[in-house]
């Protein structure tokens, strides 16, 4: 599998770099920082990825380069037969609203600007007769929640945005796979007291990648996050305004 | 960044204090503000806990990429937070392992380094900083330098086994080394009492190049010192299974012993049964590497076992002058005291280090887990004294207890130099831990 990877060097999309590159994908990392990319690129290279995997510099801030840049993975891996997109921006919710400007870049990166890469992948995968695109969205999107009103907000509009590019192109051969991850233990949670039925990055790899080979639509990650997003959607406005999650 | 609380961090003897976790991908940029690095925890007592007056620690976990490795020669580097056991999983299949390997994989680079880190091949193949080509390290005025036996060869030898106290070590390079099969041919004989024990560990020392031994610290008298010797090498491919090790079921300890679980009576039982198990006087056969270089590995959490007041590991080594008698005498303190333990590990070392504290020399080393009950600090202080008549010292990777002035007076002139090389590259003692508070006064 020839894959364009935008987010591998760090938590969840390392790892699933990882499990790729262990069995021989081919990979181009996309990011903003180069010698942080070739770090990562030299790692999945002695893991099995082959000595020289591509890298090629995409900011999810910058939404014009977009089309070139998947453009540029898909010549340098010779093809292209999946897109995926870890990276995000996160903030807790008293922080954005003490902060405008970074709310303000929260919800353009972790919805527009990712919508807009999708929109590119999307059209480079057409093109080439189908593939997958695997997004990485959140169970924070799944109900309007105290502590996660901005960025659940974002990712409530990317898994609505994923979930109807599915209904539209299945039929083209477009599998579109929306990873919704619970409380997983990475640098970004680090410090926070993990709650009952947090996951590992690696076991939410192997998840993922099992989507990606099967088409599954719609990943929650640990499995346990399905059950509990289900009661949490269920509960009444009562209770919502009452509880702090 | 927001700032992340205080937690509490322990050692795997469970001995704790309050600390703050830098966290992330890049050492370098999170090395800035922290005074320590700390990797998997798994050295037991306090080596790797902040002091009270700087909480901040380097969680190097996340940084665990590998940067380079040459099949050819086995040249390796990775980022320090690289756990063993993620390097196992990749390069043993490959037919590679590290030259030098403690008895966990649960270890990153980091703390190989730091700890200097000795195995069961320490009689043939020294210690892991022996093995250990290059460091880049963060130092305490700023600086990202590489550091290796030509360049700045003192903070070299200063960090090989200086506890983190020199500075972040941020990659390690090392060499790899190649191995016929992931199996082990493994022989274990039963051994009668500890002058025996020394002997045989001698002989062994010559044909094998694993050896370790298990000993019944309950025994007294004439058996004192009874146990069973392992040793082991390589399996070559025409002796080995065909398919690589399975890993098998892994159990987990998932809560607290009480401590009532472990006393003399439940450790004599057991200690017992396991001299028993090996009935016969010699026996071999093939193993995994995994069950060989990591027994306990098999259960996770095993420091569970002895409850919320934890243990310690009490590991010296008996240097070769102090004589043949010079371990009786120590295990003696130890029966004559009723210190019950649990796991009691001897192995003989071969060759002198490399680093300034580092920890071995040719001599014969004992390791004891001890629970911690009140007496405890009582027992150090009496294995300690005898430790020093001894000319002996200990390994500060297992150590919560010992007191001041027993350190200073084990390692003597070595400390003047290691305090020469922390004045030389951190005058003003911004690494120290709360061991390095305990035991240097930092």
């Amino acid at each position: 599998m020839k894959v364009a990877f935008l987010g591998a060097t760090k938590g969840m999309g390392r790892a699933l770099g990882r499990l790729m590159a262990e069995r021989g994908d081919e990979l181009c990392l996309l990011g903003r920082n180069l010698a942080d990319l070739e770090r990562s690129a030299a790692d999945l290279g002695v893991r099995g990825a082959g000595p020289t995997t591509p890298c090629v510099i995409c900011d999810l801030e910058q939404p014009e380069t977009f089309d070139d840049v998947i453009r540029a993975a898909r010549e340098a891996l010779g093809g292209l037969d999946a897109v995926v997109v870890t990276a995000g921006v996160f903030a807790p919710q008293d922080e954005l609203e003490q902060d405008p400007e970074l709310a303000e870049r929260v919800l353009r990166v972790d919805f527009t600007n990712t919508v807009m890469f999708c929109e590119a992948a999307k059209r480079l995968l057409l093109a080439e007769g189908g593939g997958a695109l695997c997004a990485f969205s959140s169970v924070a999107g799944e109900r309007g929640r105290k502590p996660v009103i901005l960025y659940g907000a974002a990712k409530a509009g990317l898994t609505r945005y994923l979930e109807a590019l599915d209904h539209k192109h299945h039929a083209d051969g477009l599998r579109v796979i929306t990873v919704k991850p619970g409380f997983v233990k990475t640098s970004m949670t680090a410090g926070l007291d993990p709650p009952p039925f947090a996951g590992e990055p690696e076991g939410v790899a192997r998840q993922v990648l099992r989507a990606i080979d099967r088409g599954t639509p719609v990943v929650y990650s640990p499995s346990a996050w399905r059950l509990i997003m289900a009661i949490i959607r269920a509960l009444p406005r009562s209770v919502m305004r009452r509880v702090g999650f | 960044m927001v700032e992340p609380p205080l937690s509490t961090l322990s050692g795997w003897g469970r001995h704790s204090a309050q600390g703050r976790e830098r966290v992330g991908e890049d050492l370098e940029q999170i090395s800035q503000s922290a005074h320590l690095s700390r990797g998997l925890g798994r050295s037991y007592g306090d080596s790797s806990l902040p002091s009270e007056a700087q909480p901040d620690v380097l969680n190097t976990t996340y940084a665990d990429r590998i940067l380079s490795f040459d099949e050819a020669t086995g040249a390796f580097r990775a980022e320090a937070g690289l756990s063993l056991r993620d390097l196992n999983r990749l390069l043993m299949p490959r037919g590679f392992f590290t030259p030098v390997s403690p008895g966990t994989s649960f270890v990153t680079l980091g703390g190989m380094v730091a700890a200097d880190i000795h195995g069961k091949n320490q009689h043939k193949d020294g210690n892991f900083g022996d093995h250990v080509t290059a460091l880049k390290m963060r130092v305490a005025d700023g600086r990202v330098l590489e550091c290796s036996p030509e360049r700045h060869p003192d903070l070299f030898r200063g960090t090989i086994g200086g506890m983190g106290l020199t500075g972040h070590v941020l990659e390690v390079e090392f060499g790899m080394r190649r191995i016929p099969s992931p199996w082990i041919w493994q022989e274990s004989r039963r051994i009668h009492d500890i002058d025996e024990f020394q002997d045989a560990l001698e002989d062994a020392a010559t044909n094998w190049p694993y050896t370790m031994g298990w000993i019944d610290c309950l025994a007294s008298g004439k058996n004192m010192g009874r146990g069973i010797m392992m040793t082991g090498r390589w399996a070559e491919p025409s002796e080995a299974p065909i398919n690589p090790p399975s890993s098998g079921f892994q159990p987990s300890l998932r809560f607290d012993w009480p401590s009532w679980v472990l006393n003399g009576l439940t450790i004599r039982l057991f200690n017992e049964l396991y001299y028993r198990k090996q009935w016969r006087r010699e026996s071999s056969g093939i193993v995994s590497n995994q069950s060989f270089t990591y027994p306990l590995d098999a259960i996770r959490s095993w420091n569970r076992m002895y409850g919320r007041r934890g243990f310690t590991q009490y590991q010296c080594v008996l240097p070769r002058e102090a004589g043949r008698s010079s371990a009786r005498r120590v295990l003696e303190v130890l029966t004559a005291r009723g210190g019950a333990s649990f796991l009691c590990v001897i192995k003989d070392f071969g060759r002198d280090s490399l680093g300034v504290l580092s920890f071995p020399r040719p001599g014969i080393t004992l390791a004891l887990d001890i629970a911690v009950r009140d007496d405890t600090q009582a027992l150090v202080d009496a294995l300690n004294e005898q430790v020093l008549k001894e000319g002996g010292r200990i390994y500060l990777a297992k150590d919560s207890f010992t007191r001041r002035e027993h350190f200073e007076a084990m390692e003597g002139s070595r400390l003047d130099e290691f305090r020469a090389i922390r004045d030389q590259w951190d005058p003003e003692r911004r690494f120290r831990s709360a061991q390095s508070v305990r035991l240097l006064g930092d």
